[in-house]
């Protein structure tokens, strides 16, 4: 539904000079029809540069955005203004944002029927469509307040609806829980998530919170740095090793009890979940193991165990009891153990992860 | 001198005033209103970005906002008996204060726009709007509470402006303060016209502030409900809302 490829945005902060901010550099991103998307980072990542440049709110620098097998770049044109085609395509990709940005003139109804007045809807339809939104988001009391006497989750819900009135296929998310607490933000996720059910919405969402993702999201990417890191559906994900975002969204703790250990978080999905790995383990092999932490939750959906153990010796020690945990299908991420001085400190991060994982496993 | 004397010169003076001011507003508002606009709108990072249009616009504002009145309306000369066939008298004296006020009330505008949340604007361009929507349905209706504000600042820099525009003939209550206040030293009706002229400033500058308090507590960030989050649920304390509102 969304597709970017080699999407470049380069901030020139002073063109005499020519100090450059590269905020996107070359990102593919795939976001399929029906499905809520989210892209988290921390600040200054570039995620609000990606969604600006998906509506061409700011100009890529290079690249292309395609959304609903329309190539937006190519209505863009070459002046700094929106020409009449980009305008419509806009109209008809809903925005939502962290600080609502509703205009404090006009009553919530009024902010609901804007976007109908810029695409020339009647007075008639414009209210009746209004109403009907409101009554969607759960504010059909409140069309005649004005955003001031709102709360910040009713703003959201407004600027919602606002975003659902030119009847879009998608919906761009901009921190849009950033501002609000966790009980609200709960609620507005909910929202989200209901109205991707209900209208068949297709959701990118854009958070610095490991949060979000996980309620709400079928699919996620990790940024950073203006790149995507990772991504892929939250199942993919949980099923990479070494993967970032899948111990963000799914963290187990616990370090190890002393040097010359070696820790390994297991994780289960799918049938594997049902076996007893750990007695197997300790059975066939006559090792000690200990469990160092553990957790069952859902994410996008899905069940998911997880837990770290910790077994004696070194990793050379331990190769055959590992693979005989890979071959029963389980999910394998070495970790690092700082008490043990004998392994260099490596940095953490997932490519060194998994460099640690694929040597060992020569 | 009688007050059966005084009372016609001073009701003459009183509407020569307000026919000067009142016009010159007018075009100051007509004009200074695009202008302020085309100010923010030009400039970097702005809808219409053309920097070289800006920095021309901006000196030009600079100029004839910093240049004396009286000095003006000399060099104006030409040009005002060009437009209204003369240069003494109400008409006449229009035509400078206009074109002073017009750069004087542009950068009022200029710094009121300025102020609107460029969030909303962006808001409006996602919904496919182009600039003049932009201009009609964000920046004129949100920032007019400042543009009333800045409406009855320029009124009140007309009438004192107003007041030099009797060197040339033009009247007002300033001509009638300087002629016999000044020159001839009929110092009660000097007094009687600056009471006047206080009670209109006084009376403008409340109208003005009434409007645009009134424009600002309706839709603008003083309302109520900010203060009413000691509760914690968020339906409670709309309903709390509803009750304040
Ligand atoms: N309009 C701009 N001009 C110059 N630099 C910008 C602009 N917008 C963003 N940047 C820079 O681009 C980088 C990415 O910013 P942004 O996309 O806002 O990140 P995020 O939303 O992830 O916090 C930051 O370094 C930021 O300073
Ligand atoms: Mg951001």
């Amino acid at each position: 539904m969304i597709t970017t490829s080699g999407l470049t945005k380069i901030y020139r902060a002073d063109r005499s000079r020519g100090r450059e901010v590269t905020a996107l550099d070359g990102v593919d991103l795939h976001v399929r029809e029906g499905e809520v998307y989210g892209v988290i980072g921390q600040s200054g990542a570039g995620k609000s540069s990606l969604i600006r440049c998906i509506n061409l709110l700011e100009r890529p620098t290079s690249g292309t955005v395609t959304v609903a097998g329309q190539d937006l770049t190519a209505l863009a044109g070459r002046g700094p203004r929106a020409g009449k085609e980009l305008r419509r395509a806009r109209s008809r990709i809903g925005m939502v944002f962290q600080h609502f940005n509703l205009l404090s003139t006009r009553t919530v109804q009024d902010n609901v029927e804007l976007p109908l007045e810029i695409l020339g809807t009647t007075g008639r339809d414009r209210s009746r469509k209004a109403l009907e939104l409101l009554d969607l988001v759960g504010l059909a009391d409140k069309a005649g307040a004005y955003p001031a006497q709102l709360s910040g989750g009713q703003k959201q819900r407004v600027g919602i609806a606002r975003a659902l009135a030119g009847d879009p296929k998608v919906l761009l998310s901009d921190e849009a829980t950033s501002a609000l607490d966790p009980e609200t933000t709960r609620s507005i996720l909910q929202l989200l998530r209901d109205l991707n059910r209900q209208l068949g919405l297709t959701v990118l969402l854009i958070t610095h919170e490991m949060d979000v993702v996980k309620s709400v999201c079928d699919s996620a990417a990790l940024m950073e740095r203006g790149r995507i890191v990772e991504s892929g559906t939250v199942g993919e994900l949980l099923a990479t090793p070494g993967s970032e975002l899948a111990s963000a969204l799914f963290p187990v703790g616990g370090d190890a009890s002393g040097p010359d250990r070696t820790v390994v978080d297991v994780t289960f999905h799918g049938e594997a979940a049902t076996q007893p790995v750990v007695s197997q383990l300790a059975r066939t092999y006559n090792i000690d193991i200990s469990i160092l932490g553990a957790a069952v939750d859902t994410v996008g959906g899905l069940q998911v165990g997880r837990m770290r153990i910790e077994l004696p010796g070194r990793y050379e020690d331990n190769v055959v009891p590992i693979g005989f945990l890979r071959e029963k299908g389980l999910q394998i991420d070495l970790v690092d153990n700082p008490a043990d001085p004998a392994v260099p400190a490596v940095p953490a991060g997932p490519a060194a992860q998994a460099l640690l994982v694929k040597e060992g496993a020569k | 001198m009688t007050w059966s004397e005084t009372q016609p010169l001073l009701s003459q003076a009183s509407w020569d005033t307000l026919y000067m001011v009142g016009w010159s507003t007018l075009f100051a508002v007509v004009g200074g209103l695009p202008l302020g606009l085309l100010l923010v709108l030009t400039d970097r990072g702005g809808l219409l970005q053309n920097l070289p249009a800006n920095k021309v616009l901006g000196q030009v504002v600079n100029v004839a906002r910093s240049m004396p009145f009286i000095i003006l309306m000399v060099a104006l000369m030409t040009f005002t008996r060009s437009i209204t066939g003369t240069t003494i008298g109400r008409e006449a004296a229009i035509v400078p204060l206009a074109i002073g006020a017009v750069p004087f009330f542009a950068r009022l505008v200029e710094t009121a726009v300025r102020e609107v949340d460029g969030g909303l604007v962006e808001a409006v361009q996602s919904m496919g709007g182009n600039t003049w929507t932009v201009v009609r349905k964000v920046l004129v209706p949100e920032s007019l509470p400042s543009l009333i504000s800045s409406t009855t600042t320029t009124i009140v820099a007309l009438i004192g402006y107003s007041a030099m525009a009797g060197t040339v003939g033009a009247g007002g209550l300033g001509d009638i303060a300087i002629r016999y206040g000044y020159q001839r030293f009929e110092t009660q009706l000097m007094w009687i016209t600056v009471a006047i002229l206080a009670v209109v400033i006084s009376v403008i500058q409340f109208a003005g502030d009434f409007a645009a308090r009134s424009l600002h507590r309706r839709g603008g960030r003083s309302g109520p409900a900010p203060r009413l989050r000691l509760l914690r649920a968020e339906e409670p304390a709309a309903a709390a809302v509803d009750k304040v509102a």
